[in-house]
């Protein structure tokens, strides 16, 4: 369950920017998550229920935006959205595909009082 | 080595500059700050440090990872015994609980440190880093992570090593590279372990290889069996190139 680690980083991510950036209480956490990620949406937001408690984040609202994994197939060159690593490209069928994006874990933005 | 925090966990809450009045921000209207920071940035900060750390002194360091009992120690432990005359060896063993496996390597002469993560499903560069002080490592030596048996959680978190060497055993079924593919895209080497036993299990090695090159078209391969000891030798030469690859790339 590296979820909750994930949570617990973000969790040290804000606290770390309420101390240079002056804030009291987070309303909204906003995450950029790539589908090639290794990361559960469902599992982070239930990990984050418990790693907010007794911090700076509690009762914040998580806002999840999922990022499609996109690729290019090195044997045709067409550009194309994939959900797993293990996709071939739809136009040739390779494998042999370049990870063009998809494959963040970020903290976009906080929405701070 | 551990720059960035000092070694404290304990972050100052962010309450002691509420009653400041100079910094006291207006609460009654929320603004939006932009982060944009990878959620692992601190992890990737300690893993960028022990890289450059293994890349100064030329040490080849490797994280081995694999599902329980696919036989990390075991090659560890062959690994050693065959190459302790040439090389200075260091292990960091992570495991939830118990020092077994780092009992088993320093039984070979090698030096070894247990982190024991507890509850944790895998081992992060911060410990890793503090591994690396306690160990010392000399220059051109070998640095060999065994992290905890599990072939998801790992996956994620870089250490500052070199490579990651996935091991899988032939009694685990050819189809594992498709159930964990995040693993077998962040590795660089499959070593396939257990090829004594093919005799007695269903196992599909051509099709196991096509499916780790479906999720990870660069991945290297090489099949063994540490305990009838056929196809050690490539993986001996394996870590020679690799060295050989550090120290033309610097970091």
């Amino acid at each position: 369950m590296h979820e909750l680690s994930l949570c617990e980083n973000i969790v040290a991510s804000i606290e770390e920017a309420a101390l240079k950036e002056h804030f009291n209480a987070v309303v909204v956490v906003h995450l950029g998550i790539g589908k090639l990620s290794c990361v559960e949406p469902e599992a982070l937001r239930f990990c984050f229920d418990t790693a907010i408690q007794g911090t700076i984040a509690e009762s914040t609202q998580l806002v999840i935006e999922i990022f499609p994994g996109l690729a290019q197939c090195n044997h045709c060159g067409a550009n194309l959205e994939i959900e797993n690593y293990y996709d071939a490209c739809s136009h040739c069928e390779s494998f042999d595909l370049k990870i063009l994006g998809g494959e963040q874990m970020q903290i976009e933005s906080l929405e701070v009082m | 080595m551990c720059t960035v925090c000092g070694c404290e966990d304990k972050h100052g809450h962010p309450d002691s500059v509420a009653g400041n009045g100079a910094l006291a921000v207006d609460k009654s209207v929320s603004r939006t700050l932009t982060l944009e920071k990878n959620i692992l940035e601190k992890n990737n900060v300690y893993a960028s440090q022990n890289r450059s750390f293994c890349y100064s002194k030329q040490i080849l360091s490797l994280n081995f990872v694999s599902s329980p009992g696919a036989g990390k120690t075991s090659l560890l432990v062959d690994t050693i015994n065959s190459l302790k005359s040439d090389f200075s060896i260091n292990v960091i063993e992570g495991d939830q609980h118990t020092s077994n496996d780092a009992d088993k390597i320093r039984a070979t002469g090698a030096s070894a440190v247990q982190i024991n993560t507890g509850k944790g499903c895998h081992l992060e560069a911060h410990s890793v880093g503090h591994a690396i002080k306690d160990l010392q490592p000399a220059q051109q030596s070998l640095l060999f992570i065994e992290n905890v048996g599990n072939l998801v959680c790992p996956a994620e978190f870089d250490l500052g090593e070199l490579a990651k060497v996935l091991i899988l055993s032939v009694t685990e079924g050819e189809d594992k590279p498709l159930k964990y593919p995040h693993m077998f895209r962040a590795a660089s080497l499959l070593i396939i372990n257990k090829i004594d036993l093919l005799p007695y299990v269903d196992f599909d090695m051509a099709q196991c290889v096509r499916f780790a090159r479906q999720v990870n078209p660069s991945i290297d391969v090489i099949c063994l069996s540490v305990k009838t000891r056929e196809g050690v030798l490539p993986w001996f030469e394996w870590m020679t190139t690799q060295q050989t690859k550090m120290n033309r790339e610097p970091d």
